[in-house]
């Protein structure tokens, strides 16, 4: 088992309950989009910690580049020129992994412990474990796990597990210049966002507010928006996010293939009963399985 | 299912695992359907990949913001092992950064590690195409060789008069505004010593108007207050800058006031900039119309009585009455000479009484009193005019008035962040002078959360300009002398001790001869004796100013023969690159001292459009060598603030590379030894050089730094008690109140004294405890004697009570001055002294009318820029451009008109890169890869232009091609009642580095600069543009 801090909730392909005794603390991720200057200090110290270098690219006629996510760019600053009752507004949104308390990208995934949630929120893959099929991209609510050409396997923000691991900030977060990147529980996350969404109300944003969308459990990557009734204006943010429906598809089409293998396994265990006699489980194991078993209906 | 035999550990997990899943199912089935069997993988993260590293303090070397680093290198520091940096983040203590660091510094691991850096010393000889790898004693002796040869041809001991100048024209020398302020000072001594004053650092092309403007209003050339207060501000212009692009750490102090202040931010700039993007109001403005905007706010201050009147009355010259030789007429100050197009400056200052002292009307009555001519002056600065000439629309306008206006109160404190957007102009220095003129009406200067805050370049250009390393700089702002105004030591030290012009002024620059001496001491050591003047003969004088643009104008004519490049890339730095080329083209020998490969370094080198010269022509011989970086050397720097903040070396450099001290230690003893050996002209200020330190051919930082602070030479009585001693023979001093102008202290840079006392290294300290508003005393050190916030006695009435008694800074206790800050006061002096808070100033007060201190007028006045768009100006249709500039016939033959170039280009930086150094950084070339140019929807849509494509633009002097960014934040505005089109093109790019190949685009700007200091007109110059 890993650091304490690291704590699975949930495991990819993996139905053994997790270990459930220890309480931690739900982190988050606070994006003040209203005081990001999208200067991609949070992209640099993200490639620079993490140890990955995109290829340099082109300058396609807009700020963003990279100029879109890739197993090399775990996050990208997306710009928005929006221009409304003569006033021009720089919609800056740094995208990256939500990290959903429901996340799409985990339910989907087919690999056993390729895709782990931890107790703090972080939704990290594992890439030893993954198997490069794609099904993670297909769940994401919002488009943002990517598959290597070099190596086939799934990336994206870890939110630095590794970092937050032993205690401290990811690198995005402590990097920020102007402090738009907040890091904390994820309560304090939502006291300090209540703040800045009045400072913007002051300002004369009626609709600030804040995105943590429930429509995937909440995400431990949150936005304060200017304009929360309309997610949509920042490069494309989601208003309802919802994990897709072909995930759901995928669950309702497996689910009896699983009671089948079940009865299969019933089924054999019988013959092996009637040609071998009862199977010899040692003690040990027994114990082990009931001990887990408590645990996991706690 | 079953397992035989004795399952292992693993094998236990797998086979319970699988059981379980097998019987919950889902999972299992998934799994199996898609082939794949569980494995015993545990959910480990990835481990941390710092546990054991080494962790060494250092401050960015980009930016002036000064960003603490925490530098982590493989290897725990035992000998066997070479430390290699594997991670650079954000030192968490630092007052200002407190973690953090923009894309570029938090991309510095791979300038470190840039495929750029270089490693060993090369030649490239004349004709070829090729660099050659030499050994550091082949480069050394043969650069030596160069040098000698020139200077004994070249050297003027003595000028026409027969005045000792000891100057050597003939070898040019630039210094790195990124190196450390003990490499600065040690290159100071041997330029100095050699002769030589065609030099500069990038404060010419960069903040050289900053220091005239502010000096010229305040005393001081330096930003008034530090970043962390500007969080104590209620408003906050950005203006002539992009504080969030240029300066992100140091910006967050300004989103720290809007958070906690509610503090309201406007952005005034020709493009909707990052700035803007988290700003409370943004207005668009034509570039190079910045004095029409705020002359036309002075105006509607007075107008609208919004000035802070307790302030003005107590604190600037507003009273002073002004000699009856002085006005301005039709676009023109008293005293023009069309000839030379040069001002006589006589008539542009006070009326003295019997005693010498100002006589002022405290009634403002009289019609020759400064307030009454400022009145006059900025009455033509309607609304009306202001958006005539700026193209801001006139709501907008006013709103920024408004704003301001409200800050004229003693509980409201405004705040100015600019940067080059004000300085690179050809009315640089007055354009920051509006500012400090608007600043002084509404009361905001010296207070906590005011000031005029010049957001300098690099990490240590104000370290350089502190050390004086411009073509007529001593250290510590002390002149170099110069041959006309001070051919002997008396007339030196007449000419530059001012008189007091009230009774009872500090006037600090009284003490020049203490300041002076204690230089020339640190020269020439126990060579300079009072019977010998202190070796003043020695120092070279000079006969004009050797500016960039000057020198590169010889170099055309082919008057010099060489060029010493330190940390420095003038062919992309300097304006008309095309000129540059052919200047460079024409030297006889080149010595780039670098830490990587720059265009300069490769100007000889064919890059097809881009560059497209014929090496086998160019007969120039190149020398590169390899110097260290920031990470890999001891030292301090200092920040805009002016901070000394003192760094530590975490690695060696690669391959064969040195450290800048360590070079010119080595070219310097090789000089020496040349001259002892062979002899020489003007040989005695090269062998009478005081060079003590314990290798001669590598001074280290802490002799150096030392030597900055200075020492007594010999017992220092203490005038108040003669059984003390201020300072005992051989000690270090604990600030430049003890120097003497008896020859008995040393100290390199006077207002650097303080920062390595008896007590250490105060650059080092780390105690980062706020004393109150945010002050840190305790963290570094800062000139002068560690005061904060400059003239922070204004923020006192003149009762010695704070204007707002919560932005407490420092008050008058009964006895002494004292607070959260170091009074930048005699700290004993009663308010009822009578002592003005401007203690540099003989009058001890803010100047208004900065009398004779600027060559192009005591009132800035708008002058369109040398390229108009309008090619009139409205104001005095027969004086459109400043009457002070000098340009060169060259140079003005090569300037454009609005036929042909209809469109204003504008240059500036952009956030992810930082110069021409990021090219070579991995990282911020994928953040920012490409070269291009902004330009509005319409202009796109006039000229069939989509965003990406490929556009080119074109001045009179050579042309860029580049990508079009179409954006709605860049608008054509309606000036003059024409419409003005403006074209923004980012500068960072040439043909060395990882970024995509670029243009130069220092090809584009004209070769004229900023009256008073020649800072290049980099922001407003006109061109055309099409799409190819």
């Amino acid at each position: 088992m890993a650091l304490q801090s690291l704590d699975i909730l949930r495991r990819s392909a993996t139905t053994t309950p997790p270990p459930g005794v220890r309480k931690g603390v739900e982190v988050a991720k606070l994006i003040d989009v209203s005081a990001c200057i999208g200067c991609k200090a949070c992209q640099v110290a993200c490639s620079e910690w993490n140890d990955i270098r995109a290829e340099v690219g082109s300058c396609v006629g807009v700020y963003d580049n990279p100029t879109d996510l890739s197993a090399q760019a775990w996050t990208v600053m997306r710009f928005a020129e929006h221009e409304e009752k003569d006033r021009l507004e720089w919609l800056i949104r740094k995208d990256g992994c939500m990290h959903c308390a429901d996340p799409g990208c985990l339910k989907s995934c087919p690999s056993p412990g390729a895709i782990i949630q931890y107790a703090n929120g972080i939704v990290d893959f594992h890439q030893e474990n993954c198997i490069g099929c794609g099904y993670c991209v297909t769940g994401c609510p919002f488009n943002v796990p990517r598959i290597s050409k070099e190596d086939s396997k799934a990336y994206k923000c870890s939110l630095c597990s590794d970092r937050v691991a032993v205690g401290q900030e990811p690198a995005c977060v402590k990097t920020c210049p102007t402090g738009a990147i907040q890091f904390g529980s994820k309560e304090d996350m939502k006291d300090y966002a209540a703040e800045r969404v009045a400072d913007l109300k002051r300002r004369g944003y009626e609709q600030a507010g804040l995105y943590d969308p429930q429509g995937v459990g909440g995400t431990h990557v949150m936005y304060v928006l200017h304009h929360s009734d309309r997610p949509e204006l920042y490069s494309g943010l989601p208003a309802n996010p919802s994990i897709s429906p072909l995930v759901s598809l995928w669950k309702g089409f497996a689910k009896p293939l699983a009671t089948l293998a079940l009865a299969g396994v019933a089924l054999g265990s019988l013959f092996h009963y009637v040609t071998k006699g009862p199977n010899e489980v040692s003690k040990e194991i027994e114990d082990e399985i009931e001990a887990e078993d408590k645990e996991g209906t706690k | 299912m079953d397992n035989k035999g004795t399952p292992s550990v693993g094998v236990k997990i797998n086979r319970r695992q699988f059981f379980r899943i097998s019987a919950a199912g889902v999972g299992a089935s998934s799994a199996a359907l898609v082939g794949v069997m569980p494995t015993a993988a545990q959910a480990e993260v990835r481990q941390y990949k710092l546990t054991r590293a080494r962790e060494v303090r250092n401050t960015c070397t980009y930016c002036s913001v000064g960003c603490g680093l925490l530098m982590y290198s493989l290897g725990g520091g035992p000998k066997n092992a070479r430390a290699e940096i594997i991670h650079i983040e954000g030192d968490p203590d630092h007052p200002v950064s407190r973690g953090a660091l923009c894309p570029k510094g938090a991309g510095l691991l791979d300038f470190i590690h840039s495929p750029g850096r270089l490693r060993y010393p090369e030649v490239r000889e004349p004709g070829s195409n090729a660099w050659k790898r030499i050994s550091w004693h082949e480069a050394i002796e043969r650069i030596a060789k160069l040098m000698k040869a020139d200077r004994d041809a070249n050297v003027v001991d003595k000028n026409a008069e027969g005045v000792p100048v000891n100057r050597w024209i003939s070898t040019a020398m630039l210094t790195a505004s990124a190196s450390s302020n003990e490499t600065g000072i040690i290159t100071q001594k041997f330029m100095r010593s050699l002769g030589i004053v065609a030099t500069d650092a990038q404060a010419r092309v960069c903040h050289g108007p900053t220091v005239s403007a502010l000096a010229s209003t305040f005393g001081r050339g330096a930003m008034t207050n530090s970043w962390v207060d500007i969080k104590n501000a209620d408003f906050i212009l950005v203006m002539g800058g992009n504080a969030a692009e240029a300066h992100p750490v140091g910006f967050r102090w300004a989103i720290e006031a809007k958070k906690q202040r509610g503090a309201k931010l406007v952005v005034v700039d020709p493009r909707f900039n990052r700035t803007a993007a988290v700003a409370d109001h943004y207005m668009p403005i034509r570039a190079g119309s910045d004095i029409a905007f705020l002359g036309g706010v002075i105006n509607w201050l007075i107008a609208h009585d919004k000035i802070h009147w307790d302030y003005v009355k107590a604190y600037t010259n507003a009273a002073a009455i002004v000699g009856e030789g002085y006005s301005f007429d039709e676009g023109l100050f008293s005293g023009y000479d069309a000839e030379k197009g040069k001002y006589d400056r006589a008539s542009w200052s006070y009326e003295l009484d019997a005693a010498g002292n100002i006589r002022t009307d405290p009634t403002l009555a009289h019609p020759r009193c400064v307030w009454n001519l400022m009145k006059a002056h900025y009455s033509r600065y309607t609304p009306e005019m202001v958006t005539n000439l700026t193209g801001t629309p006139q709501d907008g306008f006013l709103k920024v008035c408004e704003l301001l206006g409200e800050t004229a109160v003693p509980n409201k404190v405004g705040t100015i962040l600019y940067a080059l957007g004000w300085t690179q102009h050809t009315v640089g220095a007055q354009n920051i002078r509006t500012m400090a003129m608007i600043q002084l009406l509404l009361g905001n200067i010296g207070m906590p959360g005011g000031g005029v805050n010049a957001l300098r370049g690099h990490s240590n250009i104000q370290g350089l300009s502190d050390l004086g390393l411009l073509s007529t700089a001593l250290p510590g702002y002390l002149t170099l002398p110069n041959e006309k105004a001070h051919p002997g030591f008396t007339d030196y030290i007449a000419k530059t001790t001012p008189k007091a012009l009230r009774e009872g002024q500090f006037n600090y620059w009284s003490n020049t001869p203490k300041f002076f001496v204690s230089l020339m001491k640190w020269f020439w050591g126990d060579k300079a004796t009072k019977d010998n003047n202190w070796g003043y003969d020695w120092l070279p004088k000079w006969d004009k100013l050797y500016d960039v643009l000057q020198v590169t104008e010889l170099m055309h004519q082919g008057k010099i023969n060489g060029f010493i490049v330190q940390g420095f890339n003038p062919l992309a730095s300097f304006p008309d690159a095309n000129k540059v080329v052919e200047a460079f083209s024409k030297l006889k020998y080149m010595v780039i001292i670098d830490p990587i490969a720059t265009e300069t370094s490769t100007f000889w080198q064919n890059q097809g459009e881009s560059n497209n010269v014929d090496p086998a022509k160019i007969q120039t011989e190149v020398f590169r060598l390899p110097s260290t970086c920031f990470a890999e050397e001891d030292g301090a720097i200092v920040n805009s603030g002016r901070w000394l903040q003192w760094h530590w070396k975490g690695a060696e450099p690669p391959g064969e590379a040195k450290g800048d001290q360590e070079i010119i230690g080595e070219l310097f003893v090789a000089l020496r030894e040349l001259y002892r050996k062979e002899g020489g002209k003007v040989a005695e200020p090269i062998l009478n050089l005081s060079w003590p330190y314990r290798d001669p051919a590598a001074p280290t930082p802490e002799e150096l730094a030392k030597e900055l602070n200075g020492r007594a030479l010999a017992d220092i009585p203490d005038p108040k008690d003669p059984t003390r001693f201020l300072a005992r023979k051989g000690e270090q001093l604990p600030g430049f109140a003890v120097l003497q102008d008896d020859g008995s202290t040393l100290c390199a840079n006077w207002i650097f004294s303080g920062c390595w006392t008896q007590a250490g290294n105060q650059m080092a300290r780390r105690d980062n405890t706020d004393t109150g508003l945010g002050n840190t005393p305790g963290w570094a050190w800062s000139w002068p004697a560690n005061r904060r916030i400059l003239y922070n006695r204004a923020s006192c009435t003149p009762e010695g009570k704070p204007w707002d008694p919560s932005r407490k800074l420092i008050a008058w206790n009964g006895e002494k001055w004292a607070g959260a800050d170091v009074p930048d006061f005699k700290a004993d002096a009663a308010p009822d002294s009578g002592m003005g808070p401007f203690i540099m100033n003989p009058e001890g007060i803010g100047r208004l009318f900065c009398v004779d201190k600027l060559v192009d007028g005591p009132f800035p006045e708008h002058y369109e820029p040398m390229e108009s768009p309008l090619g009139t100006n409205p104001l005095h249709p027969k004086v459109v451009t400043s009457p002070a500039v000098r340009i060169f016939k060259s140079d003005r033959e090569r300037l454009g008109t609005h036929k042909d170039f209809p469109y204003v280009g504008t240059t500036y930086r952009l956030t992810e890169h930082f110069q021409f150094w990021t090219k070579s950084v991995r990282l911020s070339a994928i953040a920012q890869p490409e070269q291009f140019v902004e330009i509005s929807e319409t202009l796109a849509r006039e000229k069939g232009i989509a965003a990406g494509d490929w556009v080119k633009v074109s001045s009179k002097r050579g042309y860029i091609k580049a990508r079009a960014v179409v954006t709605k934040r860049v608008k054509a505005l309606t000036v003059n009642k024409q419409t003005v089109h403006q074209i923004g093109i980012p500068l960072h790019w040439g043909w060395e580095g990882v970024a995509k190949k670029g243009f130069l685009t220092n090809v584009l700007p004209p070769a004229v600069g900023d009256c008073n200091t020649q800072t290049p007109e980099y922001k407003a110059f006109l061109v055309n543009l099409q799409k190819i």
